[in-house]
C-alpha cells in the first residue's frame, strides 16, 4: 500500500485550471464594483465642469432654462420641481391604492380572485414604459383635456396618473410580501383580544410590516424619478416653472432625453450635469433604502 | 364602542374594495386598449415587411430582428458574468467588507435610471471606446443594467441547492469546482433561466438607455457594430415624431404580446422551481 | 495493524475548543464505534479524518492525523485522501440523478471513462452494498425514488465505488426504520472484512452489536477507548459507566 506516494500526487494542470477559473469568478463579482466606479467617474467628469461653468447655484436654483438662445439660462429648477411634483403625486395616489390592493390580495381576496389578480399585477410590472406612455397619450391625455376643459391634456396631472399606475406593481408586490411576513402570532394575539380582522390588518399587521412597505415606497420613488419615456409623452414638456396641476411641465429625465439629440457645447454639458443631479439623488435614495432595510429586516423585491 | 368599530370596519373594507377595483380597472384599461386597437393593425405585411417609408413599406421586421439581436448579445455578455459573480458570492466569498461592497454596488446599479445609463453608454461606449452607435454599445450598456437581476436571482437559486449534495460530492473526492459545475449549477438551472427571462423582459422594454447607444436606424443591423432600432424605440419614435398612430398601436400590441409570453414563461419556470423544492424529484 | 492514528489532535471552531488532545489508534479491518452524548465532538472528529472540516473557515486543527503513517494535513492532495477515506452521512444524500449516475459520479471524478469499466463498478458496488438485486432492473431511475433504507445503501455503494480503504459513517442508521437499520448493520459486519470502518452512533446497542473497538467521547475528550467488550462490561472510568448504564446522555 504505497499510500504516501498516492496521497501526495498533485496534478499540475488541474491546479492551474482551478486557479484560473476560481479567480475568474472573483473578477466577475468585482465587475459591478468596476461598473459603478466607471459610471460615477464618467458622469461626473462630463457633468461637473458644465455645472461649475454655469455656477452650481444658478444651475440648481435658476428658473430660466433656455440654452438655445444667445445668452439663455441653464437653470434646471423647473425640471427639479417637475420631477418632485410628479413623483410626489404618483406616491400620493399610488401608495394608498397599492397598499390597499396588497391588503386585498394578501388578506381578503378569495382564492379565485387572487388567482386572477396576481398574474395581472405581474403583467403590469413587465409592460414597457413606452407602452404606458403611449397609453397615457391616447387615453389619459384626451380624457383629462375633455374632463377638465383644458386647451391641452398634457399636464402634470396626466403624468401623475400614469406614474402612479406604473409604480403600482412595485408597491403592491413588496407590500404583499411584507404583510405576509408578519408573524402569525401578532395576528392571532390581536384577534384573540377581540379586534376585528380589519382592525388587526390596519392596527397590527401593517405597522409590523412598516419597514418592508416603506422600502417598497422608496423603490417606487426611485422608479418614478427615473421614468423618462412615459412622462415625456404626457407631460407637455414646456421648460417653465410648473404653475399648477394642469400646467405643462418637464422632468429632469425628460429634459435629457428631449434635448440630448441636438445639444452641443455647454448645452450638452448642462444635460450631463442634469444626469449628475439625478445620479446623486438616486444614490441618496439608495442609502435611505439601505438604512431602512438594515433597521427593520425588511423584504426586498 | 361597537358602533365606532363597525363604521371603521365598513369604511376600510370599502376602501380596500374600491382601491383594488381601481387597480383592476387600470390593468384592464391598459391591456384592453392596446389589444383592441392594436390587434387590427397586425397583418402579414406589418410583421414581415422592412421599414422604408419612401417605398411605402411600414413593416416592423427590422425592429424585431434588431431586438432579438440585442437580446442575444446582451445575454451573451451579462449571463456568464452574472452567474460567475453569483458563484463567487455564494461559494467562495467570506462574509465581510468585500462582500458588503459588492452587494452595495450591485444594488446601486439596479437603481440607476435608464436615462443615466443612456448618458453613460453615450460617453463611454459610443464616444470613449469609439464603438459608435451600435448594437454592441447598446448591449454593453444593457448588460450592466441587467447584471444585478441576474446576480441576485442566480444567487438565490444557488442557495436553494441542498448542502447535502455538496457534502456528498466533496466526500467522494470531487474538487470544489467540479462540485459547482456538476452538482450545484445543474440544480440551479431553473432559477438561472428565470433570471434570463426577466432580463429579456427588461431588454425588450428598454428605450431611454438605447436612444443614445444603439441608435435609431430602422434597418436590420448587419453586424454588432451597426446601429439598429429596436421595437420599443420604434414605438417611441412613431409617437414623438407623429408618424403613424396605427403603426404605433400595432407595435404596442406586439410588445404587449411579447411581455405576456415572457410573463407566462417565467411563471411556469417559477412553478417548476417550487415543485422541485417541495418534491425533490430528479427531472 | 494501525490504519488511522491521531495524536494530540486539538480542534477549535473559532473560540470553541471542540476536540481536546485526542490520541487514538484505529485498527485496520475492524469496526471502531464512537459513542457519547450529543455535541461532544464525535462527528467533528470523524470529519477531521477526511478533512471535511476544511470546508469550515473558522475551524483550526493542531496535532497529528495519519493514514498508514502519512500526515494527512501536510502536503497531501485532499482529492486523493477522500478517495481513500469515504464518508456516509446521517441523512441519506443521493444526488438528484439516476442510480447509475450516482454510483459513477465518484469513478468519473477520478478519471474512469470507459463504459464497460463503469458498468462493472456499478454492479460491484451495488452488490457489495447488498442493493444490486433490488435495483438492477431500474438503474436509470431516479435515486430519489428509492426508500430511505435503500437510499442509504446506495450512498454506501457510492462510497464503495471509488474503492476506499477506510469508511467513515456518521450515524448512518439514525434516520432509518429498524429493518433497514438491521440490514445496514449486517452490511457493516460484512464490509469490515475489506475495509476499516469508523462509525458514530447514538445507539449503544448498535455499538455493542457491530463494533470491535469503542471510544467514549465526552465534551470533546476521549474518556475511554478500548475493546468494545471491555468498555461495555468493565469500564474503567465512572463517567463511561454512567453513560452506558443510561444515567445521562
Amino acid at each position: 500500500m504505497s499510500n504516501a506516494s498516492e496521497l501526495k500526487k498533485f496534478n499540475k494542470k488541474t491546479r492551474i485550471m482551478t486557479f484560473l477559473v476560481e479567480n475568474l469568478f472573483m473578477v466577475c463579482a468585482f465587475v459591478s464594483v468596476l461598473a459603478v466606479a466607471i459610471i460615477t467617474f464618467f458622469i461626473f467628469y462630463s457633468g461637473l465642469p458644465g455645472m461649475i461653468e454655469i455656477g452650481i447655484f444658478d444651475f440648481i436654483f435658476g428658473t430660466d432654462w433656455s440654452p438655445v438662445y444667445a445668452d439663455g439660462g441653464f437653470g434646471i429648477l423647473p425640471m427639479i420641481l417637475g420631477s418632485i411634483y410628479a413623483t410626489a403625486g404618483a406616491i400620493i395616489i399610488g401608495v394608498p391604492v397599492g397598499l390597499f390592493t396588497a391588503v386585498m390580495l394578501s388578506r381578503i381576496a378569495p382564492k379565485w380572485l387572487s388567482r386572477i389578480m396576481r398574474p395581472a399585477i405581474e403583467l403590469l410590472a413587465g409592460i414597457p414604459s413606452v407602452v404606458y406612455g403611449f397609453f397615457g397619450l391616447m387615453v389619459i391625455v384626451p380624457f383629462v383635456q375633455k374632463f377638465f376643459s383644458l386647451p391641452m391634456g398634457q399636464s402634470l396631472f396626466s403624468a401623475i396618473l400614469i406614474l402612479s399606475l406604473m409604480i403600482l406593481p412595485t408597491v403592491i408586490t413588496i407590500s404583499i410580501t411584507s404583510i405576509n411576513s408578519v408573524p402569525r402570532e401578532y395576528t392571532e394575539a390581536s384577534l384573540a383580544l377581540g379586534a376585528t380582522k380589519i382592525e388587526t390588518i390596519f392596527k397590527v399587521e401593517i405597522p409590523a410590516a412598516k419597514s418592508g412597505i416603506l422600502s417598497g415606497v422608496i423603490l417606487g420613488i426611485g422608479r418614478a424619478i427615473g421614468e423618462t419615456m412615459a412622462v415625456i409623452m404626457v407631460a407637455g414638456n414646456s421648460p417653465y416653472m410648473p404653475t399648477g396641476l394642469f400646467s405643462s411641465f418637464r422632468t429632469l429625465t425628460g429634459n435629457i432625453a428631449i434635448e440630448m439629440g441636438y445639444a452641443s457645447g455647454l448645452h450638452r454639458s448642462a444635460l450631463f450635469a442634469t444626469g449628475v443631479i439625478l445620479f446623486v439623488f438616486i444614490m441618496i435614495l439608495n442609502l435611505v433604502l439601505m438604512a431602512i432595510t438594515r433597521k427593520g429586516g425588511a423584504v426586498r423585491e | 364602542m361597537n358602533r365606532k368599530n363597525k363604521s371603521y370596519d365598513l369604511i376600510m373594507k370599502a376602501l380596500i374594495w374600491i382601491f383594488s377595483a381601481v387597480t383592476l380597472v387600470f390593468f384592464l384599461l391598459v391591456t384592453g386598449f392596446i389589444i383592441i386597437k392594436g390587434a387590427p393593425q397586425i397583418s402579414w405585411s406589418f410583421l414581415t415587411d422592412i421599414y422604408k417609408v419612401t417605398a411605402d413599406k411600414h413593416g416592423i421586421l427590422p425592429m424585431m430582428v434588431n431586438t432579438v439581436y440585442l437580446i442575444l448579445i446582451t445575454l451573451l455578455i451579462s449571463v456568464p458574468v452574472g452567474i460567475f459573480a453569483a458563484i463567487y458570492l455564494v461559494e467562495y466569498a467570506k462574509p465581510g467588507k468585500i462582500v458588503s461592497v459588492i452587494r452595495f454596488t450591485t444594488e446601486t446599479l439596479a437603481g440607476i435610471p435608464s436615462i443615466v445609463y443612456g448618458l453613460f453608454g453615450l460617453i463611454f461606449f459610443v464616444s470613449f471606446l469609439k464603438l459608435d452607435w451600435s448594437i454592441l454599445s447598446g448591449a454593453l450598456t444593457l448588460s450592466i443594467m441587467v447584471l444585478p437581476v441576474i446576480i441576485r436571482t442566480t444567487e438565490e437559486s444557488l442557495k436553494t441547492v441542498p448542502r447535502e449534495y455538496k457534502e456528498g460530492s466533496l466526500a467522494l473526492g470531487a474538487t470544489r469546482l467540479r462540485t459547482i459545475f456538476k452538482i450545484i449549477l445543474p440544480n440551479a438551472i431553473s432559477g438561472i433561466l428565470a433570471a434570463v427571462i426577466l432580463s429579456i423582459g427588461r431588454i425588450v422594454g428598454e428605450t431611454a438607455a438605447l436612444l443614445f447607444t444603439s441608435g435609431i436606424v430602422p434597418k436590420i443591423a448587419q453586424s454588432i457594430f451597426n446601429s439598429g432600432r429596436t421595437m420599443s424605440l420604434h414605438l417611441y419614435l412613431l409617437v414623438t415624431e407623429g408618424i403613424s398612430t396605427d403603426e404605433a398601436y400595432g407595435t404596442a400590441f406586439v410588445l404587449l404580446v411579447i411581455v405576456i409570453v415572457i410573463n407566462r414563461l417565467s411563471a411556469y419556470l417559477a412553478g417548476r422551481l417550487r415543485k422541485r423544492l417541495q418534491g425533490g424529484s430528479a427531472e | 495493524m494501525i490504519k488511522v492514528r491521531t495524536k494530540d489532535l486539538n480542534l477549535h471552531y473559532g473560540d470553541h475548543h471542540a476536540l481536546k488532545d485526542i490520541s487514538m489508534d484505529i485498527e485496520e479491518n475492524k469496526v471502531t464505534a464512537l459513542i457519547g452524548p450529543s455535541g461532544c465532538g464525535k462527528s467533528t472528529f470523524l470529519k477531521s479524518l477526511n478533512r471535511m472540516n476544511d470546508l469550515i473557515p473558522i475551524c483550526r486543527i493542531e496535532g497529528l492525523v495519519t493514514l498508514d503513517g502519512v500526515d494527512i494535513y501536510k502536503d497531501v492532495n485532499v482529492v486523493e485522501l477522500r478517495k481513500k477515506i469515504g464518508m456516509v452521512f446521517q441523512k441519506p444524500n443521493p444526488f438528484p440523478m439516476s442510480i447509475y449516475d450516482n454510483i459513477t459520479y465518484g469513478p468519473k471524478t477520478h478519471g474512469i471513462r470507459k463504459k464497460s469499466m463503469l458498468d462493472e463498478i456499478v454492479e460491484r458496488s451495488l452488490r457489495d452494498a447488498v442493493l444490486w438485486d433490488e435495483v438492477k432492473d431500474r438503474l436509470r431511475k431516479s435515486a430519489l425514488s428509492l426508500s430511505g433504507g435503500q437510499q442509504q445503501r446506495l450512498c454506501i455503494a457510492r462510497t464503495l465505488s471509488v474503492e476506499p480503504e477506510v469508511m467513515l459513517m456518521d450515524e448512518p442508521t439514525s434516520a432509518l426504520d429498524p429493518i433497514s437499520t438491521l440490514k445496514i448493520e449486517d452490511l457493516i459486519s460484512e464490509l469490515k472484512k475489506n475495509y476499516t470502518i469508523i462509525i458514530v452512533t447514538h445507539n449503544m446497542q448498535q455499538a455493542g452489536r457491530i463494533s470491535d473497538n469503542t471510544a467514549f467521547f465526552l465534551l470533546g475528550e476521549v474518556i475511554e477507548f478500548g475493546e468494545t467488550e471491555n468498555i461495555f462490561n468493565v469500564p474503567t472510568d465512572k463517567r463511561t459507566e454512567d453513560y452506558i448504564t443510561g444515567r445521562f446522555g
